[in-house]
């Protein structure tokens, strides 16, 4: 039963999405309002509901590991433990797409439901984009994934989930990082409905702002998920490894990062319309890229699911007519658009434009870079683009960009004199000559660790600069958002660097009793044991670390190896310290020493402040949430106050009224 | 500096559409100057063989690892191994490190790292087959692989993760 409800629920949701978009239309073609314009909101928010509900159902089939459904006979089994039956739901094809169609649908709904302040026909024409959209993603899942598909005989067990997958990583990783995709097609949507109905001014631009902040926010939280993720689950050491799948995350965040600011300039100076337009339609258009680059199989990385030529070749043609319609839709409608205020190049404005061609062109070096082996396959020719490429190329652009980053907050808005913060500027330089002088006479790394230190504590420090001479119980809180955000980007570039800089690294044979060194730890094999789990064995290293006199603390790297799929993990071990991380992996049997006794490989790395990565990101996303709230609420406030103040004026007229009528009673 | 009072809006929006241009279309050469020089090639052991890359040039060689022939050195981390394509083509690789977890004799790896002088490849990293069902994408149509990914009862089931 579980499983033809959730497809009839689907069904039905895809159904409204006709209706929605029908009614939509009905609503922008309509002048003043149209009967059948009233469906669109209601289909919405029922849609979502539905929709919701389907993927629940699925989430339950799961839980209870009905193997009827062939999707839980492939992809779960009984003996997983309960959490991993559940986060197992999508990790697969059918079931992520169906999260993925969940979230279009409720953020969609959301829209419905909530946003009361768009002019109705602009809102109509957005609903109408939102189903549209919709619908596409709904044909693909049900015509070529079905997640509900039954099988004629049950099976008896299931073919489990990949063993790097269970993890509690996988709890948290996709679903933020798809609530943060598909949160961007509202801002899709909004900004197509606000094109067509040309209203595109700042009032739009508060309403959307917290739809892009809040995509946002979730988007960095899941790519710094998914970085931790990586760190500690691959047993590799990196936090970033420029995989196609990982710049397909990132791109949106580029895109959406520089809609969020552009956003700021419209709302605040009604400036820059035509280029929010462009990148709302840019930051979703890179989320469904990410998808087709991830569902369709022309990439192979740790995240790429089965190859179906017949499901790429969907997810092409609604890229290619989302984005081709969107495009086209913009390259009519831009010119109609009338020219937002001027501004000075030295000014907030002017930074903040800066800063949004720099991401978009760091958007443009990723991009080239993710396609570039797609291209030369079809040449025949097989490379593989990785850091050697993308940290240089990037840095190009990323370093222009920190430092207008830390300089723009203190211009400001429409014109500024760059004299006024004169004192500032050389405050900031030399900071970085500083700090770029002292690493150098360190030691001697690379010239990208040398900038991003340096740059990193000048723009810790440029961060605070606009609050200095303020009072700071009255700085708005949305302000507090951006301090928080700037400053957490700070703290993760100098982690980046100073992990890349100062990475310590060992790797050795030992034997019971002997003892390594890295960095000022001593690290000694004390103990090899088998161990079990749930679903797997292993073969367990205690190892005693030290560092300096301090007490001990022992680490316990494994070798595990899963039965159902069979397959054979590593599980790091990990000492966090202020100032850094000890990590730790054990590896094959490594033949016997002179002693004639077993020796295993170890693997050992200190990464001084390399927590600073995922703690920065955490800032930005906290960032985000500040500045989310502060905004909605200083709205609330100003809408109140309004309404309030069109109650009292309505009494004042009506009293008016009755006094000028009074005396010819 | 004054840019304000004597430029029209218009022109403004000129201006920023140039400049953003100019920026993407500087990024764009940046990105295929770069791409052309950082891209790392990649090699079968007959390719390595006929036409061999520069010694000490990053390239990425992939081919099946040679029953029998991984060794294990004196110093317990390093391995070398013998890696064979198509034809009878092969070449031994050495490499020190922990070896990925699913690198076993008579499958395939691709193995990252540079020839060197003696003919011998060095490599830094090795990427082995993720799991049962996956295969190195440029190891896809070398003999040994198809049967074996075909036969598996779940082969349309992940080999990773989104």
């Amino acid at each position: 039963m579980i499983a033809e409800l959730g497809l009839a629920a689907l069904w039905l949701s895809a159904a409204l999405a006709v209706l929605q978009m029908i009614s939509g239309a009905f609503g922008v073609k309509g002048e003043g309002s149209s009967a059948h314009a009233l469906y669109a909101r209601p289909a919405a928010v029922v849609q979502a509901f539905l929709a919701v509900l389907a993927f629940f159902l699925l989430l339950y089939a799961f839980a209870i590991t009905d193997l009827s459904i062939k999707l839980v006979a492939t992809n779960s089994h009984s003996a997983k433990p309960l959490i991993y039956k559940l986060t197992g739901t999508w990790g697969n094809h059918e079931g992520s797409m169906l999260l993925w169609v969940a979230v279009l649908a409720l953020s969609g709904g959301l829209l419905a439901g909530l946003e009361r302040r768009l002019p109705e026909k602009t809102m109509s024409a957005t609903l109408m984009v939102q189903g549209f959209v919709a619908l596409g993603f709904y044909a693909f899942l049900l015509l070529s994934s079905n997640p509900f598909e039954r099988l004629p005989v049950p099976a008896l067990e299931g073919g489990g989930l990949n063993p790097l997958l269970q993890d509690i990583g996988l709890a948290v990783h996709p679903p933020t990082l798809y609530i943060g995709y598909v949160g961007l097609s509202v801002a899709f949507s909004l900004a197509m409905g606000a094109l067509l109905t040309r209203q595109v001014n700042p009032d739009f631009a508060k309403i959307l702002r917290p739809w892009v902040l809040g995509a946002w926010v979730f988007l960095t939280f899941g790519i710094t998920a998914g970085s931790y993720w990586a760190y500690y689950e691959l047993g590799w050491g990196g936090w970033w490894f420029w995989d196609p799948v990982e710049n397909a995350s990132f791109m949106p965040w580029l895109a959406a990062t520089a809609l969020l600011h552009s956003v700021s300039v419209l709302a605040a100076r009604d400036a820059l319309r035509t280029w929010t337009i462009m990148l709302g339609v840019l930051a979703f258009s890179m989320s469904m890229l990410g998808t087709f680059l991830v569902r369709s199989g022309v990439l192979t990385s740790v995240h790429a699911f089965a190859v179906d030529p017949e499901r790429g070749s969907f997810i092409l043609v609604l890229l290619a007519l989302y984005i081709g319609g969107a495009l086209t839709i913009f390259a009519m409608r831009a010119g109609s658009i009338a020219e937002g205020k001027r501004f000075s190049f030295t000014s907030r404005e002017g930074a903040l434009v800066f800063n949004n061609v720099m991401l978009s062109a760091i958007l443009a070096i990723v991009l080239f870079g993710t396609l570039y082996p797609l291209l030369t396959e079809a040449f025949d020719t097989r490379v593989s683009v990785g850091p050697p490429y993308f940290n240089p190329v990037g840095a190009i652009f990323a370093i222009p960009m920190l430092i207008v980053m830390a300089v723009g907050p203190l211009l400001r808005w429409k014109e500024d004199n760059p004299k006024r913060i004169q004192f500032e500027i050389s405050l900031l330089a030399a900071i970085v000559v500083a700090v770029i002088a002292v690493v150098a006479i360190l030691g001697s790394y690379g010239i990208l660790p040398h900038l991003g230190l340096g740059l990193a504590l000048a723009l810790a420090i440029a961060t605070f600069l606009p609050l200095r001479r303020r009072n700071l119980r009255r700085v708005p809180l949305a302000t507090w958002g951006m301090v928080c955000a700037h400053f957490g980007i700070a703290v993760a570039v100098f982690g980046m660097a100073s992990e890349s800089a100062f990475t310590s690294e060992r790797l050795a044979a030992v034997a019971v009793g002997d003892s390594e060194e890295v960095a000022g730890w001593t690290i000694e094999l004390e103990s090899v044991a088998p161990v079990a789990g749930p679903n797997w064995t292993a073969i367990e290293a205690r190892l005693m670390a030290r560092r300096g006199d301090e007490e001990p603390t022992i680490l316990a790297p494994q070798a595990r190896n899963f039965w159902s799929p069979p397959q054979p993990t590593s599980e790091s071990a990990l000492i966090t310290r202020w100032d850094g991380q000890l990590y730790a992996v054990i590896g094959d049997q490594a033949g016997v020493d002179e002693a004639g006794n077993q020796r295993w490989q170890l693997r050992v790395w200190w990464k001084p402040f390399v927590t600073l990565i995922w703690y920065g990101g955490i800032l930005v996303a906290l960032g985000g949430i500040l500045s989310m709230i502060g905004r909605v609420r200083v709205d609330l406030t100003r809408r109140n106050a309004k309404a309030k103040g069109d109650e009292r004026r309505a009494e004042l007229e009506a009293l008016d009224r009755d006094a000028s009528t009074e005396p010819a009673e | 500096m004054n840019a304000v009072p004597t430029m029209k809006a218009k022109h403004q929006r000129m201006t920023l559409v140039i400049l953003a241009l100019v920026a993407i279309v500087a990024a764009g050469l940046i990105a295929a100057w770069a791409l052309s020089n950082q891209a790392n090639f990649f090699y079968l052991p007959e390719q390595i063989q006929d036409d061999p890359p520069a010694i000490g040039q990053p390239v990425r060689l992939g081919g099946m690892v040679q029953p029998g022939s991984i060794e294990q050195q004196a110093d317990g981390i390093s391995v070398n191994f013998v890696v064979t394509g198509n034809e009878d083509s092969a070449v031994s690789v050495q490499y020190s490190g922990i070896l990925p977890d699913l690198f076993v004799e008579g499958s395939g790896v691709v193995a990252e790292g540079s020839l060197q002088a003696d003919g011998t490849f060095h490599a830094s990293n090795l990427l082995a087959k993720h799991d049962e069902n996956y295969v190195p994408r440029e190891l896809e149509g070398l003999e040994g692989h198809g049967s074996e990914v075909e036969s598996d009862t779940y082969a349309d089931t992940v080999a990773g993760l989104d």
